[in-house]
């Protein structure tokens, strides 16, 4: 039955060996839905993100005064740079205190190394755990989606306060709602703290808020505040609507006036923070009222009167259930499992069933797998090197995984967790992953991950088991005729039954 | 004489890889000893920042803190100073091999990047109305020996098409062995979409050699890699190189100079790496909209419209920066924030890359950019 086959690779990650969907592959599916478990064990132990804000924090005060106690003059007494007391419920710092060191050495260059590489262990570890909860699930299908929403809700890493977080943003953001309302999911996501800094919403200042008036008031105090349309802009353009849906630069504009205040506790510092009310718990999101830009907004041609944090959350509930949101997120869907030109009626169905619900996401997953577009023999997707690399390890048994080697893996084939570099996260098209040096890295890597089974696969039986009634003779017979078991391993991985789902 | 088994292999790719194109070959002219680089800024470079327009009464107070890099910058003319990190550039410049066009924009008009990218690479007039790239399609246009290589992992979109077209970027892996290799050769001999784009594999690495062991992570290491790319007998005669990191939204004086003196020393690379063949080189650097021409409340400038293109190299008849300046008073702004487009990107690029290759200038325009209205080409932006 080539369905199982569609079952374990399109929808899923790829089988493990000893894995059986069963006669019924779409009950199989359905039930995953389920099973899904948002924390999994080998999420344990992963950092909170109030954790990181503060570890973060602490860390840009402790260089600051580095710097300055380097200073050879004093500088004229800061009012509004004064350097608070760690604020209440703040964590341990992420590195001890720097060593006392030789004469010569900087110690805020030495700090600096020490939390850039604290940083690095961290995006190991929440890299590595993220892998292996996709290796080890018995939810594959349910696990796809989180990856799937994590990069319809992409931040970047590459950004410094972004850096650590990310991992705490899919954990905490994306994971809990999998299963949830798609309003309940873009509400987690836009306020929290990964988001917040990632499109800059948290420095964000009403032109006429009290804080700008106050600091306009006080010319010898150079600081920049203004308004930044960066998150209003992405949540109408990526996030919801999808862009060219007929919201205006106006409609964007406003709305950046209404998500003012939105912010992150802890970034603030001193007088200002405690002006602003940007005070709480670090990375907790808060309204700042100091920050709001006051008054009547009007966006998508509506009036929004409410005042406060209310404004944009009430904007924000209509986004979420807004008719141009169901198509756009009917069409992402329908593009990640029925291939990169998405069949129109799959779209009019998934869309048509987001209307109904109100974005219900559990709806609309059992609508794919009642679709046939969904099951169209043969291949329809090229995997990513994150759907490839997972779904090789499945298929290779892997239990374990060193520190570094799921990203390095990522990196070099062009694909770094959580580092898009842009917010519209990776492509879901076949243009941007079938490339000839793509193809030749998997090779590479493949013959890498390949030589680590020590010949203990048998390649045949285990291409057979990967791929129920769906592989290719040519690929049997490259497998068959390999010069060892390992070879023969490498060849089923870089197969182009593998390549695709 | 002995072969190295890459070399076997490669030369297998290569015999196979003649057959779809013998048709064309047949009537291929003389292969263009002139070579193009198009360098895409991603993510909307702020030309304001780039190419400033310090002779501009409405400059210094638009811009505020932004404006401080070019309080000592080299003056360019009487209107414009060059952004103080791109010292080879102003070498160019200077020998006159560099022409900056200012208040460029392609016919995109709204600030999404993923859009304008796709207009400026795909030729169209609106985003995804193409569905291949305008640098595909100048391939067809030129004699079949002369190849195209794109500087990433993955073809980017203006490389998009119907025409092969290589991919190279660097890699830390170790190289698999020729057996695999040969056997993966077999396994997708069968397979549409496999089989050519492993060919293109084979034959580039084939051509490299060793250069996956030399990192290219740093831009200058990019410029070199294209460099060889392009200087090898039988190479690639265009070239692309990816470049992200322009959307300075916030920190934008750090974050800007960064890029540029990155930028700057990819350029100088390029021209060390091609010797003799800089002269016939002709490198455009453009991004798909500008920035916005007040700085925002971050220290940074949001999505804009106008911005400015570079032509760089030893064909270009440069020295001089081309403008129909707009100016940056309120009412002289595009929607009264962006900096107003007065010439057409794709008329340029149009332009410049017709004249470079010895095309007829109006069927050039009609394949790269087939909406575009060219009344009047630009004259003088590159030696024929």
């Amino acid at each position: 039955m080539a369905s199982t086959s569609i079952a374990l690779n399109r929808f899923g990650l790829g089988g493990r060996p000893g894995e059986d969907p069963g006669p019924d592959s779409r009950a199989w599916l359905d039930q995953q839905l389920d099973r899904y478990v948002a924390a999994p064990p080998p999420l344990a132990g992963q950092p909170a993100s109030g954790t990181l804000v503060a570890q973060f924090v602490d860390y840009r005060e402790r260089i600051a005064q580095l710097r300055k106690a380097a200073m050879p003059v004093p500088a004229k007494a800061p009012a509004m740079t004064a350097v608070p007391a760690r604020p209440a419920g703040a964590m341990a710092p992420l590195v001890a205190q720097p060593p006392i060191v030789q004469t010569g050495d900087d110690p805020a260059e030495a700090l600096r190394k020490q939390f850039g590489q604290a940083s690095r262990d961290l995006y190991n570890g929440a890299v590595t755990a993220r892998a292996l909860a996709a290796i080890q699930s018995e939810a594959p299908f349910a696990e796809r989606l989180v990856h799937f929403w994590a990069n319809h809700f992409a931040v970047s890493g590459d950004k410094m306060e972004v850096t650590n977080l990310a991992g705490a943003f899919e954990f905490e953001a994306i994971r809990p709602h999998v299963m949830g309302s798609f309003r309940d999911m873009l509400f987690a996501v836009e306020r929290h703290p990964a988001m917040l800094l990632f499109l800059d919403q948290a420095v964000s200042v009403g032109p006429n808020s009290p804080l700008a008036v106050r600091a306009g008031n006080r010319p010898n105090v150079r600081r920049n505040l203004g308004l930044n349309e960066n998150l209003a802009r992405e949540i109408m353009e990526l996030h919801t609507l999808g862009v060219r849906t007929g919201y205006s630069q106006a409609d964007v504009t406003e709305f950046a006036r209404a998500l003012t205040g939105w912010t992150v506790a802890g970034f603030g510092r001193g007088p200002v923070a405690k002006f602003t009310g940007a005070t709480g718990r670090p990375g907790d999101f808060v309204f700042a009222d100091a920050m709001h830009e006051p008054g009547t907004r009007t966006i998508l041609g509506k009036q929004w009167t409410l005042p406060g944090e209310a404004q944009a959350t009430a904007v924000l509930e209509t986004l979420a259930t807004h008719p141009a949101t169901a198509k756009h997120i009917a069409t992402k869907l329908a593009r990640h499992f029925a291939g990169d030109d998405p069949p129109p009626k799959l779209v009019a169905r998934l869309e048509a069933n987001f209307v109904k619900t109100g974005g219900d996401l559990p709806s609309l997953y059992r609508t794919l797998i009642a679709s046939p577009e969904c099951w169209a023999p043969g291949t329809v997707k090229f995997k990513s090197p994150w759907e490839w690399s997972i779904s090789a390890m499945r298929a290779v048994g892997t239990q374990q995984l060193q520190p570094n080697a799921v990203p390095g893996l990522m990196y070099q084939l062009g694909q770094p967790v959580w580092k898009p570099g842009s917010p519209a996260g990776w492509d879901d098209v076949a243009g941007a992953w079938a490339g000839p040096d793509a193809v030749l890295r998997r090779v590479e890597a493949a013959e890498r991950m390949a030589q680590r089974t020590r010949d203990q696969i048998d390649p045949r039986a285990r291409a057979a088991e990967m791929f129920p009634d769906a592989l290719s003779p040519a690929t049997a017979q490259a497998i068959a005729r390999a010069e060892s078991n390992s070879q023969g391993v490498a060849l089923m991985l870089v197969a182009p039954e593998f390549l695709r789902r | 004489m002995m072969l190295h088994r890459r070399q076997l292999l490669a030369a297998g790719a290569t015999a196979l890889m003649v057959s779809p194109l013998g048709a064309r070959m047949a009537f291929a002219a003389a292969p263009t000893e002139r070579r193009f680089v198009f360098i895409i800024q991603r993510g909307a470079a702020d030309g304001l920042g780039t190419v400033a327009p310090v002779g501009d009464p409405a400059y210094a107070g638009a811009r505020g803190d932004l404006a401080a890099d070019f309080a000592s910058a080299p003056k360019l003319d009487g209107m414009f100073a060059l952004h103080p990190a791109m010292t080879n550039t102003l070498g160019l410049y200077q020998a006159k091999q560099a022409l900056f066009v200012h208040a460029v924009a392609s016919p995109y008009r709204d600030r999404s990047h993923f859009d304008g990218q796709n207009v400026l690479e795909t030729g169209g007039v609106s985003a995804y109305q193409l569905k291949d790239g305008w640098m595909n399609r100048l391939l067809r246009l030129l004699p079949a020996q002369d190849k195209a290589i794109a500087l990433a992992a993955a073809v980017p979109m203006a490389l998009r098409g119907s025409m092969e077209v290589a991919s190279y970027a660097p890699s830390s892996l170790p190289d698999a062995s020729d057996d695999l290799l040969a056997r993966v050769t077999a396994m997708y001999a069968g397979d549409r979409q496999l089989h050519p784009l492993w060919q293109e594999a084979m034959a580039t690495r084939m051509l490299t050699g060793d250069l996956g062991s030399d990192g290219g992570k740093k831009a200058a290491d990019t410029g070199t890699l294209a460099a060889k790319l392009l200087s090898a007998p039988g190479g690639a005669r265009i070239a692309m190189i990816e470049t992200g990191g322009w959307d300075t939204h916030s920190g934008q004086r750090g974050r800007l100079g960064g890029q540029l003196k990155g930028l700057d020393a990819m350029v100088a690379a390029l021209k060390t790496g091609l010797g003799p063949h800089w002269d016939n080189t002709l490198v455009v650097v453009a991004t798909e909209f500008g920035r916005t021409v007040k700085a925002n409340g971050t220290g940074g400038t949001d999505h804009g419209t106008g911005s400015v293109a570079m032509l760089l190299g030893g064909a270009v008849q440069g020295g001089r920066v081309q403008a129909d300046w707009p100016g940056l008073g309120d009412a002289a702004l595009y929607e009264g924030r962006d900096l107003k487009p007065t010439t057409a990107l794709d008329v340029l690029i149009a332009s410049a890359v017709s004249r470079h290759f010895g095309l007829a200038p109006a069927g050039t325009a009609k394949a790269l950019f087939p909406a575009m209205t060219m009344a009047a080409g630009m004259e003088g932006l590159v030696r024929g």
